[in-house]
């Protein structure tokens, strides 16, 4: 089985050019990153995968230190030997994003100014700042040009902005269940989310890290996150009205829906694994992504000598986070700069997070397109 | 590249091809599964660009290399900026759209020419059906009946050159073929082409 081993490159901030887009200055800074395959001599084979909002760089195969095998990579099926995102041809990187907390430098980091965790003093960061810090990685694993750029969800935002950003170093770029800019409905839900954990008296402002955290408001953070990444479809499908345990009514407040009971326990395990204050950083990053006047202009999407990317764009017909209208308005912008793009609406009905549950048609549109990039 | 062309097209899409000059930015209209648009890559090194409305379809073709989008062309070609494509084909589709004058003028607009083919209603086995047995025809090209048929209306070849002539179209290139739906041998029709055509196809300008 695919062995892998989580890296982290560290770096100091020194120039003006690398302070964040809200102007501040953060030094320095670690970024987890994990790789798969080999680098090959042209350096010319390398795919970088962004993850979604609670993922991590942990994208594929089994640590040296998990012989039983309990813990894949989120995307354990897409990427591996053989498979969609052919190990065996591609040498792949997924970085943690900047903010997050699993091995990147987030809010429950320490502050070398204070010996302690950063928690709100840690500075805003946006999806560009994240993109940047990917970049250092990129910069410091020797690669220049990157075969593709592959994410779902807020990781699609970050293959949008990498194209904006570092348009001369993608040859091609897959979003898939992606959009330019949340909607109002997004920003909505990503608030009520923020607020469960705001309210949590735990929270303390941010400043809970010598003290039990705000789990109850984070768990509630989750349940409402993960209605959103599911459909009406599959909660009929998976729940329907059906009872917890065959249990008659309780007239009371336990949980006698088996959506309860479901919702319930994957907020409290979300809360044991997910720091609060990433939530709130994240999801605010997520928000203030925009990019649809950038996207809107040609100059943008083309590097010095005028070459473009090669764009899939995916879409989920039960996607309401972000639905296949935010993805054909993603498809306009990039037709009318003259971008190659090519875009599929996959037949699904578990919602959002269908890009992370194994389906062949997935894989073999990524395996087909990819294959048909041609060598620099 | 995983192209995986066929190694002879179909009859009509091989004069269609024919008339693709190499390195030719092409747009393809209802492109299936891209046998057309992976045979001018592979033999022509065309950039091309597919649209279809079928997902599965859709898919297949991205799946194989090709740039394609899935949705319904009438919208999709809205959104190309002017000229971007030395040609768009509209393959066998014409006879099943709304307000085809529409649609010719965005491809115009889209497109420096316009490659059009479709079944021709006025060949004569066609016109035998109507005469003698009084019902709606049906043919080896048009092998549906009145209730279940996508071809929504009925084109001749005379009447695509006049309508060509009274919107200002100039036909380039015209050729009227004798085949059926899926062969890949037929014959060029030159003498009374309206009467003995199965299908016509045409390259216009404007």
């Amino acid at each position: 089985m695919l062995k892998v081993s989580k890296e982290t490159f560290s770096y100091e901030v020194t120039e003006d050019s690398q302070l964040l887009d809200s102007g501040i200055r953060l030094s320095p800074i670690t970024i987890a990153y994990e790789t798969l395959g080999e680098l090959n001599e042209a350096r010319d084979n390398a795919i970088l995968i962004c993850h979604a909002f609670s993922g991590d760089s942990h994208v594929a195969g089994f640590y040296e230190d998990d012989p039983q095998e309990s813990n894949p990579g989120w995307w354990n099926f897409m990427v591996g030997p053989g498979k969609g995102i052919n190990t065996d041809k591609y040498f792949i990187v997924c970085c943690n994003i900047l903010g997050s907390c699993m091995g990147s430098t987030g809010p429950s980091s320490i502050n070398p100014k204070t010996g302690k965790p950063y928690a709100l003093d840690f500075p805003m960061v946006t999806i560009g700042d994240m993109v940047v810090s990917q970049k250092q990685v990129l910069d410091h694993l020797g690669i220049t040009r990157l075969h593709s750029v592959i994410g779902g969800s807020v990781g699609g935002m970050q293959v949008l902005e990498w194209c904006v950003r570092y348009p001369e170093m993608v040859k091609s770029a897959i979003p898939i269940a992606t959009t330019m800019r949340h909607s109002a409905l997004a920003i909505a839900f990503n608030e009520v989310a923020r607020q469960a954990i705001m309210v949590d008296p735990n929270w303390n402002k941010g400043d809970y890290y010598q003290n039990p955290g705000p789990d109850l408001g984070l768990a509630v953070a989750r349940m409402i996150g993960h209605v959103t990444y599911l459909s009406d479809e599959a909660m009929r499908r998976k729940f329907g009205r059906k009872r917890q345990d065959n249990k008659d009514f309780s007239f009371n407040f336990e949980a006698n829906f088996q959506v309860e009971s479901y919702l319930r326990y994957q907020g409290s395990k979300f809360a044991a694994r997910f720091d609060a204050n990433s939530v709130l950083y994240i999801s605010k990053a997520a928000d203030y992504f925009d990019l649809a006047d950038k996207i809107n202009t040609r100059e943008s999407l083309q590097d010095l000598q005028g070459s473009h990317s090669k764009f899939l764009v995916i879409s989920y017909t039960s996607d309401w986070l972000y639905p296949t209208y935010q993805a054909k308005e993603l498809v306009q912008a990039l037709k009318r700069t003259g971008q190659d793009v090519s875009f599929c609406e996959i037949e699904a009905d578990c919602g959002h997070d269908a890009f992370l549950i194994k389906d062949s048609r997935l894989t073999n549109l990524l395996e087909g397109f990819l294959d048909g990039i041609e060598p620099s | 590249m995983a192209l995986n062309p066929p190694e002879q097209l179909r009859f009509d899409l091989s004069i269609i091809a024919s008339w693709i000059k190499p390195g030719a930015r092409v747009l393809d209209l209802g492109c299936g599964r891209g046998d057309l648009l992976a045979w001018l890559t592979q033999h022509k090194n065309i950039q091309g660009t597919g649209i279809e409305q079928n997902k599965e379809k859709a898919a297949a073709c991205i799946g194989r290399g090709l740039s394609v989008l899935q949705g319904d062309l009438r919208d999709e070609v809205q959104d190309y900026p002017d000229g971007c494509f030395d040609v768009v084909i509209l393959s066998q589709t014409l006879q099943q759209v709304y307000q085809p004058d529409e649609l010719l003028k965005s491809l115009a607009r889209i497109g420096k020419q316009v490659i059009v083919s479709f079944p021709n209603f006025s060949h004569f086995s066609i016109r035998l059906q109507i005469l003698f047995k009084g019902q709606a025809p049906k043919s080896n090209e048009l092998p549906y009946s009145w209730y279940d048929t996508p071809n929504i209306r009925v084109i001749t070849l005379a009447d695509f050159r006049k309508f060509s002539k009274e919107v200002g179209y100039t036909i380039v290139k015209e050729c009227a073929i004798n085949t059926h739906d899926q062969e890949r041998h037929g014959k060029i029709v030159s003498i009374f082409s309206n009467l003995r055509a199965t299908y016509g196809l045409f390259l216009i300008e404007t």
